[in-house]
C-alpha cells in the first residue's frame, strides 16, 4: 500500500545522482526487492509511470529483481535459500532457523543513463 | 550519445534508515527501552498498553506512548488515562509511522526521565514492516479472534517481529482459539520468538510480560 512513496523515493534518489551526469536521459532503472519487503512488485510498475511524470526519469523503464529469502542453518553450517516465505525451515535438514542473511532488501541496484555529448 | 551504467547500490529507504539509527542512538543514550507494537486493526493494542502503562506506573517505571491512527485522539486520551505521558499521530491516510513522524512528535520530550517508551503502530500488518522506528523490540500482537494462520498470511510482519503476544486470551475458549495451531503458525515463521499469552482484561499473562520488559530494560 505504500508502493507510491517507495517509487517516489527512488524518483528522489535518481534524481539526486542525475546530479553528476548533466542533460542525461534514464533509460532504466534497476531495483533489488526481497521476498521479505512487504512490496508488491505489481503496485510498484503500477505507480512508476505516475511517480516519473515530467521528471528527468519520464520514459524509463523500471526492472525488480526479487531476491528469495536466505537463512543461515546452523546444522548444515551454511546458507540456504528457503522456496517461499511459509515456513523457515531448512530445506534440506528441517530444522527451524531464525538466522536470516537475505530476503529484506530494498534497493536501487543501478541506473542505466543515455549521456547528451556537449555541444561544441 | 552514450550509454553508461551507473552503480547506485542504495536503501530506497535510506533516508528512513538514516532517521532511526539516529532515533536508536538517542533511545541508547538516554537508556529508554523503546518497543513497536503492530498487529490488525482491532487486535487489542490499546487495551493491551493501557494495561501495561497502568502497571507499569503502579510499580513506579516511568513510561510514557505515541500512538499512531489515521485520524481521532480517541487512543491518545484512553492511553492518558493511565497517568502517562500519550501523545498521539495522525498519519491522515498513511498505513503506518515512519522515523520522522516519531522524531517531530518526542520534541519537548526528555527520554533521560523515562524507562520505557511504547510505540503504538497505526494497524497494518503489511506497510510498518518496513519502517524501523529505532526501536529495541518490534512486538507483533494477534488476537484469538482473527485467525491462526494470520502468521502464515502475514510473514513479513511476524518474521521481522522480536516478540509475539496473543491477546484477548480470556475469550480464547468461545472463539475456538486453537492455541497450539496458533503456536505452532508463529514458530514456523520465526522459529525461537518469546510469546506471550495474555489478557487486558483478567490480566493473564501480565506478569511475565512485565517481567520481560524489566528484564530487557536491564540489559539496555
Amino acid at each position: 500500500m505504500h508502493e507510491l512513496s517507495i517509487v517516489a523515493s527512488v524518483v528522489d534518489t535518481v534524481t539526486e545522482s542525475l546530479a553528476a551526469y548533466k542533460g542525461a536521459r534514464v533509460v532504466e532503472v534497476r531495483l533489488r526487492v526481497g521476498a521479505l519487503a512487504s512490496v508488491v512488485v505489481d503496485s510498484l510498475e503500477f505507480c512508476w509511470g505516475i511517480a516519473t511524470e515530467g521528471t528527468a526519469l519520464e520514459g524509463a523503464k523500471l526492472v525488480v529483481k526479487t531476491l528469495p529469502v536466505v537463512m543461515h542453518c546452523e546444522k548444515c553450517g551454511r546458507d540456504v535459500e528457503l522456496e517461499g516465505v511459509q515456513s523457515f525451515r531448512c530445506p534440506n535438514c528441517g530444522e527451524p532457523c531464525g538466522d536470516l542473511r537475505q530476503g529484506r532488501e530494498l534497493e536501487i541496484d543501478s541506473i542505466e543513463i543515455d549521456e547528451v555529448e556537449e555541444a561544441v | 550519445m552514450t550509454t553508461r551504467i551507473v552503480e547506485l547500490r542504495r536503501g530506497i529507504l535510506k533516508k528512513n534508515d538514516e532517521l532511526a539509527a539516529g532515533l536508536r542512538a538517542s533511545y541508547t543514550a538516554a537508556g529508554v527501552l523503546v518497543l513497536n507494537l503492530v498487529s490488525s486493526p482491532g487486535t487489542g493494542k490499546t487495551a493491551f498498553l493501557e494495561r501495561t502503562l497502568r502497571e507499569l506506573l503502579a510499580h513506579g517505571s516511568r513510561a510514557a506512548a505515541l500512538v499512531g491512527d489515521l485520524e481521532t485522539d480517541n487512543d491518545a486520551r484512553r492511553l492518558a488515562a493511565s497517568g502517562a505521558p500519550v501523545r498521539q499521530i495522525n498519519t491522515h491516510g498513511i498505513c503506518h509511522l515512519d522515523a520522522e513522524m516519531i522524531g517531530r512528535h518526542l520534541d519537548g520530550w526528555n527520554l533521560g526521565e523515562l524507562d520505557y517508551l511504547f510505540i503504538e503502530n497505526v494497524g497494518n500488518l503489511v506497510c510498518p514492516s518496513s519502517y524501523d522506528l529505532g526501536e529495541k523490540i518490534r512486538v507483533v500482537l494477534l488476537s484469538v479472534t482473527e485467525g491462526e494462520d494470520k502468521p502464515l498470511k502475514y510473514p513479513t510482519m511476524f518474521n521481522s517481529a522480536d516478540a509475539a503476544v496473543i491477546t484477548k486470551m480470556d475469550i480464547a475458549e468461545p472463539c475456538g482459539f486453537d492455541r497450539e495451531l496458533a503456536l505452532r503458525n508463529i514458530n514456523e515463521i520465526r522459529p525461537g520468538i518469546l510469546i506471550f499469552e495474555t489478557s487486558a482484561k483478567t490480566g493473564a499473562g501480565m506478569q511475565e510480560w512485565l517481567g520481560y520488559l524489566a528484564a530487557e530494560r536491564g540489559v539496555l
